[in-house]
């Protein structure tokens, strides 16, 4: 099973979990990405990701192994949730299992850090307002549109 | 530098996000003459009135590209707004 997947179904941390044990490892540390009812100021109704999966998986297996080049860790897993997500949803899991608790916690704060900001993955909002908008993309969308629009500067 | 030769080729082009509700479509086949995937954005822009984003990216056949690199026939492009996993 690859160290980066993406599924459209409910992620199930214990099974995760079980799957990275190991006699020879002194720590665990995983981390949960949680759909939460708020993003800057907005109330916020379910969200919705979508992946450019060909790219997203080639990404993410390069964060994973990058983790294991910086830090000694014996194994590493991310799954990242796709499709519609209700509030309190787990939409990422990230589990690093290590001889020692230091690296643990370095290599899973360095891979969720990385996923975030290069695997081509997009979140889009539902306001309990009824507006919705594609998180990071509506503002510096807006931002570019009114650069075009005094283009004539 | 030498100017790119223009010639017709078909380029794959695949949406997500902002871009395919703005294009209205997950995907497309075009007839094109753009050289670069800058020049093909351009006509995209035009086309389905995208935004100018300051920091999208771009694939070309699946991997990170450069806005400057020669597209060739039957290359697939897609085009990143910022992404936002997690």
């Amino acid at each position: 099973m690859s160290d980066f997947r993406i599924q459209s179904v409910a992620l199930a941390s214990e099974t995760e979990r079980q799957a990275l044990a190991s006699p020879t490892c002194g720590g665990f540390v995983s981390f949960e990405g949680w759909v939460r009812n708020l993003n800057e100021g907005q109330e916020v109704r379910r969200l919705e990701y979508q992946a450019y999966e060909a790219l997203a998986l080639k990404e993410g297996s390069r964060i994973i192994a990058e983790a294991a080049e910086k830090y000694p860790i014996e194994q590493a897993v991310c799954v990242h949730r796709v499709g519609e997500l209700e509030i309190g949803d787990l939409a990422v899991w990230v589990g690093v299992s290590a001889g020692h608790r230091d690296e643990a916690f370095k290599a899973c704060r360095y891979i969720i850090d990385e996923v975030k900001h290069r695997v081509p993955i997009w979140k889009k909002e539902h306001y309990v307002s009824g507006d919705s908008g594609w998180v990071n993309c509506e503002q510096c969308a807006t931002h570019a549109h009114d650069h075009a629009a005094n283009a004539a500067d | 530098m030498h100017s790119l030769r223009r010639f017709m080729k078909t380029i794959k082009i695949e949406y997500f996000a902002i871009l395919r509700e703005r294009a209205g479509m997950a995907g497309e086949s075009l007839l094109t003459e753009a050289a670069t995937p800058a020049e093909l954005y351009a006509e995209l822009a035009e086309k389905h009135g995208f935004p100018a984003f300051e920091s999208v990216k771009v694939a070309i056949n699946d991997e990170f590209g450069d806005w400057n690199a020669a597209l060739h026939d039957a290359d697939s492009v897609v085009f990143i707004p910022p992404v936002a996993g997690g």
